[in-house]
């Protein structure tokens, strides 16, 4: 059981924490909106309350001292400025560690730990936990303090009736009042009019109300953020002195017309009993409210109607309501629907058989079959799509952890961040993307002092984007460093023998020789990249999810990863066609072009290489037979069609196959653990007639047979890539 | 060595037997999924002889080993006639083509002999034992060297 419950809390710190760094962001952007500070503050709250009823102590202990600083933001008290901004990342980054190690076991950094608490200590302010307030039992009025020592201090009357189901969750009103001393100078009075006597009164029931007069320079929202926890569990009014006092009293006791029965007959009756109340502060406050004043009254009731409508779809705009669903469930539920689609081109297939005169009629229904497969597919596939936002949050303490380790400065920028992507995607691309932004950070960006000479900023920029492109998500890293040293990689390159010393290279192939296996450019080795571990691991991880990642780069303006990622795992439109008797799926996306071949387009180039000429460009032809060993003789009969592909660098090249089929979605299943990586092929797809087609890979397939051509080193890069 | 630590508590431990080029082998019946009638398999490029491909199995995809080929012998030529055992390792069906399967013997694990010392590297750690039944010999084959392919070590 309570590990059930410790794994709920624990998936309720992850949302925390993100909301927490959301906030930060959102700070260090110069938000200034009080609510936002208020967002962080509680969700550090909430992750306190939550490790202190788990016991961890240690969690508890750091959150503790975080949420006093930002209690002290929150009331103006700390002002928010760089250092401190600095430091409450650095807090946050140290919590949600914290968090993992709770969640885990693990050993925290105990020196960086003690270092943190320290620096939040210092800006405690030791006074802070001094109250204004004296507890003197209830409906003891307290002395107003001193009036106006901050020339913005506002005094606020405040109405609260607590209703009996506030007693029942275990709310107690002498803390909410503690809460609002520390906001100001607060002035108590009870009102218990209401207090039948001892034989009519209920077990249970809520008869007392107060009357509060708070003196203070925080806003409105704040006093309103102390009755949070409360709402819809009391009567409240909260008027300030610039509000029409008349109305505000109006309000108040149309609360209490509607809120205790004992009153509902007439709202005048209760507005009487107010008058008692003696009104410290606001001395021109109406003592009684006159009946002609009853049209304002009304007034005050629609003005209290609309604002009710107003926090309703303030409300309705926040989050929206969610459902926690085991991923277990959502992926059985893929499955079934890929099945589903698999068993409608089966059905297709059958009626296409069928020996009867008209099938119209079934076709006809079968299409709109194939459309609802379809609409539950997305609906599925969207149950699984998220958002990037936190990993791109989790991206930003990256790139401060990247800067602070190489003394430079760095600072991340975001776009996109709404941009819905595959669960599993989002999770295998962390590494890739964490590899790509250190290396940004260390070798892309330059110190601070090349900056200034160059005439650029001293803090570098790392831009991370995301967007959705033709039925692809494309993610860019960019930086504005200085760029790829082309000669240097080069040189690289060639020192370790990865090219020959006379390749003729273009500034492309350069750039992306990076992405080979033992290529680091780092002259020592750094602790942040550059173990021996180059970007070979991140083409890696981004070709296992069935994308591509290139480089480009000007030099002294920065370089830019761009990774193209299919937007889903499971499912992809393809192009079903036969290669040397056997069926096989092209991937649409890639396909350019297809054209039905003759012999006036081929021409030959060399012994053995042949190009396909497109109205005036010539196009290299790939045997997609040949490359994949399903046939050797090498003909110069035209093929039956070509399909022109396009590469990630722009490279152009003719697939040639027998012929095309059909243009349908597949179920994308993968090899993983099956056959291990085949080169050419990217996963495999069950056929309408059950048989398995193999999804070809046309990138690998036009590397495979181009690099063959250019340079042999080429091909130890293709079969490190596939192995 | 996991097999014979079951059938120490079993008094007969029952055992599929078929035949793989000619010699008969056998697996214990609880290492066996399923038999399936011999069907055409995808191909796999640039796969191994003994990996003849791919089959559909319930929407899953499950590579289909020859024995004959990976045992060494001549590689099988796939008909109507011959059977694909899908055996279960590592959690992960897969799929083994034999000539045919023969009948279901019980044995006492007692009467499983060791199996000889002969020249052959593979052979001694493909066949973990021998049983001679009707005075044939049948081969007991160890399913996880057979399968521990190097691509799966390679994933």
């Amino acid at each position: 059981m309570t590990g059930s419950i410790m794994d709920t809390f624990f998936e309720e710190c992850e949302e925390l924490l993100e909301a927490m760094d959301a906030g930060l962001a959102a700070i260090e952007e110069g938000d200034q909106d009080p609510e936002t500070v208020n967002a962080v503050f509680r969700a550090v709250h909430s992750i306190k309350g939550g490790a202190g009823a788990f016991g961890l102590d240690e969690l508890v202990a750091f959150a503790h001292n975080f949420e006093t600083v930002f209690d002290d933001v929150r009331s103006n008290k700390l002002q928010l400025d760089e250092k401190l901004i600095q430091l409450l990342f650095r807090a946050s980054d140290h919590l949600s560690d914290l968090v993992v190690c709770a969640r885990d076991g693990g050993q925290i950094d105990e020196a960086h730990h003690t270092v943190l608490i320290s620096a939040l200590a210092e800006y405690i302010d030791e006074d802070e936990e001094e109250l204004v307030f004296e507890p003197m039992g209830m409906g003891a009025a307290f002395e107003p303090a001193p009036l106006a020592e901050v020339q913005q201090e506002t005094s606020y009357d405040i109405r609260f009736h607590p209703l009996k189901e506030m007693f029942a969750t275990g709310n107690e009103p002498y803390f909410l009042f503690q809460a609002l001393a520390d906001l100001g100078t607060l002035t108590v009075k009870l009102d218990d009019s209401e207090l039948p006597g001892f034989d009519a009164m209920e077990d249970g029931e809520s008869y007392l109300s107060w009357e509060l007069t708070l003196v203070t320079g925080e806003s409105r929202s704040s006093i309103e953020a102390v009755f949070e926890f409360v709402e819809g569990l009391c009567e409240l009014s909260i008027s300030s002195e610039g509000d029409d006092a008349a109305e505000a009293d109006a309000l108040a006791a149309l609360n209490a017309a509607f809120g205790i029965p004992l009153a509902e007959d007439d709202a005048a009756v209760a507005l009487p009993l107010e008058q008692p109340a003696p009104e410290p502060v606001e001395a021109s406050a109406p003592a009684a409210v006159e009946v002609e004043e009853v049209p304002d009254f009304a007034e005050g009731a629609v003005a209290e109607k609309a604002a009710v409508a107003k926090k309703d779809a303030a409300k309705s705009s926040g989050p929206k309501p969610t459902l926690r669903v085991e991923l277990d469930r959502v992926d059985r539920l893929i499955n079934a629907v890929g099945e589903l689609i698999i068993n409608h081109s089966m059905l297709a297939q059958q009626i296409a058989n069928l020996d009867a005169s008209d099938t119209r009629d079934v076709e006809t229904e079968l299409e709109g079959f194939k459309n609802l497969a379809r609409d539950i597919q997305e609906g599925v596939m969207a149950i699984r799509a998220q958002p990037v936002k936190p990993l791109f949050q989790r991206m930003a303490r990256i790139v401060r952890e990247a800067s602070a380790a190489t003394g430079k400065t760095a600072k991340l920028v975001t776009i996109g961040e709404a941009t819905e992507v595959d669960k599993t995607v989002i999770e295998r691309l962390a590494d890739p993307l964490t590899h790509i932004l250190r290396n940004a950070v260390d070798h892309g960006i330059e110190a601070p002092e090349n900056r200034a000479a160059a005439g650029k900023d001293k803090a570098g920029e790392i831009r991370l984007t995301a967007a959705h492109r033709s039925g692809s998500v494309c993610i860019e890293v960019k930086d504005d460093g200085a760029g790829l040293n082309r000669k240097k990689i080069r040189q690289i390159a060639i020192d370790k023998g990865l090219i020959p010393a006379d390749a003729e290279l273009s500034d492309s192939e350069i750039d992306n020789l990076l992405f080979m296996p033992g290529f680091s450019t780092a002259k020592e080795i750094s602790n942040l990249s550059g173990r021996g571990v180059g970007l070979d691991v991140v083409k890696n991880a981004v070709t296992a999810l069935g994308g591509r990642v290139s480089i480009s780069s000007v030099p002294g303006d920065g370089s830019m990863f761009s990774i193209i990622l299919p937007l889903t795992l499971a499912v992809m439109d393809g192009m079903v066609v036969s290669v040397a008797g056997h069926t096989m799926v092209v991937p649409i996306t890639a396909i350019v072009e297809t054209m039905r071949g003759n012999e006036d387009m081929i021409n030959n180039l060399g012994s053995d290489g042949t190009l396909l000429s497109i109205r005036g460009s010539f196009v290299p032809i790939c045997d997609v037979a040949g490359s994949l060993g399903l046939r050797t003789s090498t003909t110069n009969e035209p093929a039956g069609v070509y399909l022109l592909v396009e590469t990630e660098n722009g490279d152009r090249c003719a697939l040639a196959v027998d012929d095309i089929h059909d243009q349908r979605q597949v179920v994308i299943k993968s090899l993983d653990g099956v056959c291990g990586n085949v080169p050419g092929v990217s996963a495999a797809t069950i056929l309408g007639d059950g048989k398995i087609a193999m999804i070809l890979d046309p990138e690998s397939i036009v590397t495979a047979s181009s690099s063959a051509a250019v340079f042999d080193t080429d091909r130890r890069m293709n079969n490190a890539i596939a192995s | 060595m996991q097999l014979q630590a079951e059938t120490k508590h079993t008094e007969h431990s029952e055992f599929v037997s078929f035949t793989v080029a000619g010699q008969a082998f056998c697996l214990q019946i609880t290492q066996i999924r399923e038999i399936r009638r011999w069907q055409p398999v995808t191909v796999l490029p640039h796969a191994p002889a003994d990996v003849l491909g791919v089959m559909n199995l319930r929407g899953a995809v499950i590579p289909i080993y020859d024995l004959s080929a990976r045992f060494g012998l001549q590689q099988t030529e796939a008909s109507e006639r011959n059977v694909v055992i899908v055996v279960s390792v590592n959690e992960k069906p897969v799929g083994l083509l034999a000539e045919s399967v023969s009948e279901i013997i019980s044995i006492d694990p007692d009467d499983i002999q060791e199996t000889p010392q002969v020249d052959s590297r593979n052979t001694m750690d493909f066949i973990q034992g021998i049983i001679s039944q009707n005075d044939e010999m049948v081969r007991i084959i160890n399913l996880n060297a057979v399968i521990s392919s190097p691509e799966q070590v390679s994933l």
